[in-house]
């Protein structure tokens, strides 16, 4: 489908909107420009409140720093000189942050090594826990939504009430219970590894990418079914269905498609939700991720490594946060054009 | 209903119309756990930390009504102490994020100048910060405990109340009653949290109520990964994590029932929290 057929097929149908527009259009490249700066900045004042976090504690950093472990005069000298702890904190903020442009992420007191090595030797578990996870809400929460939507009566308030249940169990808690029923009961999924690679670890992972999508599956389900809703009730539904469209079609081109937008926006949500509770998850089923190496961190008082995966938690929440503003325009050009008020 | 007819309702009825069912289960099942919570020390049958080595794992029976712990440990009444520890670091955020948010809301809202979008920006950035992560953050900084997670998430969650109230203002802002009262020589703090203040409640209510379910669910998921309460007390997220072992021996119960807890609770406040928010929908539309 090319741009133009995009555009038509998203505007035509429903004929020009009423809704003023609420300022003047920008070019592309303008809007572009703007979310780019947007999203330097909020990086940077992320990254200023993570370095800074370490100052609200009271006393000696280096001493913050080695807690847990002997205070010997060389260990303090060595954290004082590795973090730079003689020099002021703004100069301690600008080599940090200049490390890590450049892939230096300090080093890890407890694996003696470099926290980047460590965090990269536990990227791919979280990365394909998030990614399985991130499949089965899409195909489960919106099929659910679109079920719901499409049956009136009996079949959404049914599904309806399954998803508010299955949006307030935590993911700790739906980790524990497909345990129970899954690998002590029924004995079908393992409850603990991530397996060797291939179809081993899609195994392994099942159950632990459940849990940790169930919150966003009910989620995404309930936002797609509301704004399918809202869609099924707009005249270009109903002039494509009296054009003789088939309810598939009519479905799959026009309400789904211009019901996606909300369904987008929850995805930066989404995302950092993930990452956040695969610590939990990780935990509980054994993975050894980048949310397991979080929890074991702040156990082993390791806070260059804590610090690390703060940061790339929220860089990830905020660049997928733009990606999703700069993709929505293209699903729907109502919003470059700033006549959507959403 | 095929009668349209609204007669007025009086005495008890009159409240049984303003909720729905469903929501008045929900408040009875939050009523009964805050109160067997709040009065557990009375109402416990056992010392939530009395260990019996000869009786553990044992099923619900007269003397143990769900059963005991691999400790040997009454359930009902770790449940019931555990409750104390799990529904007082959500009140506390509750109340504290929600304070906090309204002032700033209020004055983000108000101030029409750079303080409004500078406050914006603020909780623009403390969105990115999810409250998980901070309250880990925070553990990290000032150790494991509730003191660190329910300051954190204090904050985290200031933004979601601070946002709505501030949208909430900028509307209330251009009201006929309070271009009155500007005109009429009011001073300004009177008018704002003397008259706009309360308008704000209901609303910022209904999404307070939902973060209290957030909130719970989230310090005990920090519980249950051992960086929040730590033990011998009992907290529904930990006493999960202890029954770990027993569970995957096959012995259900002692995680089940604060799971089972955890969920409804959450379930309880969700519907709560709904129930208000569309009331307040229908109120305005």
């Amino acid at each position: 489908m090319t741009a133009t057929e995009q555009v038509q097929a998203t505007v035509m149908p429903g004929g020009p909107t009423h809704k003023r527009a609420k300022r003047p259009a920008v070019g592309p490249a303008v809007y572009i420009v703007k979310k780019l700066l947007a999203l330097a900045l909020t990086l940077f004042v992320a990254s200023l409140a993570v370095f800074f976090s370490r100052f609200l504690v009271p006393g000696d950093p280096a001493r913050f720093l080695l807690r847990g472990r002997s205070p010997k005069p060389e260990a303090l000298e060595e954290i004082t000189r590795q973090f730079g702890l003689d020099k002021p904190a703004w100069e301690q903020y600008l080599n940090w942050l200049g490390g890590i442009l450049h892939g230096d992420w300090g080093r890890s007191l407890t694996y003696r090594q470099d926290v980047s090595d460590v965090l990269l030797g536990r990227l791919p578990t979280t990365l394909q826990l998030v990614a399985l996870a991130a499949v089965f809400i899409t195909i489960l929460g919106l099929f659910a939504g679109i079920v719901a939507s499409l049956n009136k009566g009996f079949g959404d308030r049914f599904i309806l009430i399954t998803l508010t249940a299955a949006g307030a169990v935590p993911p700790f808690v739906a980790a524990i219970a497909l345990v129970a029923l899954f690998s002590v009961g029924l004995g079908w999924f393992p409850s603990f590894g991530s397996g060797d690679g291939g179809l081993d670890r899609i195994w392994h992972l099942t159950l632990p990418a459940l849990a940790l999508g169930i919150t966003y599956i009910a989620m995404v389900a309930r936002v797609t079914r509301s704004s399918m809703n809202e869609q099924l009730l707009r005249e270009h539904v109903e002039v494509a269905t009296s054009r003789g469209l088939t309810r598939g079609s009519v479905v799959a081109r026009h309400v789904l498609r211009n019901a996606l937008g909300p369904i987008l926006t929850v995805s930066g949500v989404l995302v950092a939700g993930l990452l956040v509770s695969s610590a939990i998850i990780e935990r509980t089923f054994g993975l050894s991720g980048i949310g397991q190496l979080l929890v074991q961190s702040i156990d082993r008082l390791d806070f260059a490594v804590v610090q690390a995966i703060v940061m790339v938690v929220v860089a990830a929440f905020v660049v997928v946060n733009t990606v999703v503003d700069l993709v929505q325009p293209l699903i729907d050009p109502r919003i470059a054009a700033g006549t959507e008020s959403r | 209903m095929t009668l349209a007819i609204q007669l007025p309702q009086t005495g008890l009825r009159r409240y049984g119309s303003l909720l729905s069912p469903m929501a008045w289960g929900a408040l009875a099942v939050a009523a009964a756990v805050v109160l067997l919570s709040l009065f557990a020390p009375v109402l416990a049958p056992y010392d939530p930390d009395y260990v019996d080595l000869n009786n553990v794992l044992a099923g619900p029976s007269g003397q143990h009504l769900l059963g005991t712990d691999a400790l040997g440990r009454d359930l009902l009444s770790r449940l019931m102490h555990g409750g104390r520890t799990s529904l007082l670091g959500p009140t506390i955020v509750v109340i504290g994020s929600t304070v906090l948010g309204l002032l700033l809301g209020l004055v983000a809202g108000w101030s029409e100048g750079w303080l409004g979008k500078v406050l914006g920006r603020v909780f623009d950035l403390l969105f990115a910060f999810p409250a998980l992560l901070m309250a880990m953050l925070a553990i990290a900084l000032f150790g494991k405990g509730l003191f660190a997670p329910i300051l954190a998430m204090t904050i985290a969650y200031v933004p979601y109340v601070a946002r709505l109230a501030q949208s909430l203002v900028v509307a209330e802002r251009s009201r006929p009653y309070v271009q009155a009262y500007r005109v009429l020589g009011f001073r300004t703090p009177w008018v704002v949290l003397g008259r706009v203040l309360p308008n704000l409640i209901p609303t910022v209510g209904a999404q307070s109520t939902l973060n209290f379910g957030y909130v719970l669910a989230d310090l005990a998921a920090l519980s249950f990964i051992g960086l929040g309460v730590q033990p011998p007390t009992s907290d529904w997220g930990a006493m999960i994590e202890e029954s770990r072992g027993a569970l995957l021996g096959g012995y259900i119960l002692p995680a089940f029932w604060p799971a089972l807890v955890v969920v409804m609770v959450v379930v309880a406040v969700n519907v709560i929290g709904e129930e208000l928010s569309d009331r307040i929908g229908g109120k305005l539309s």
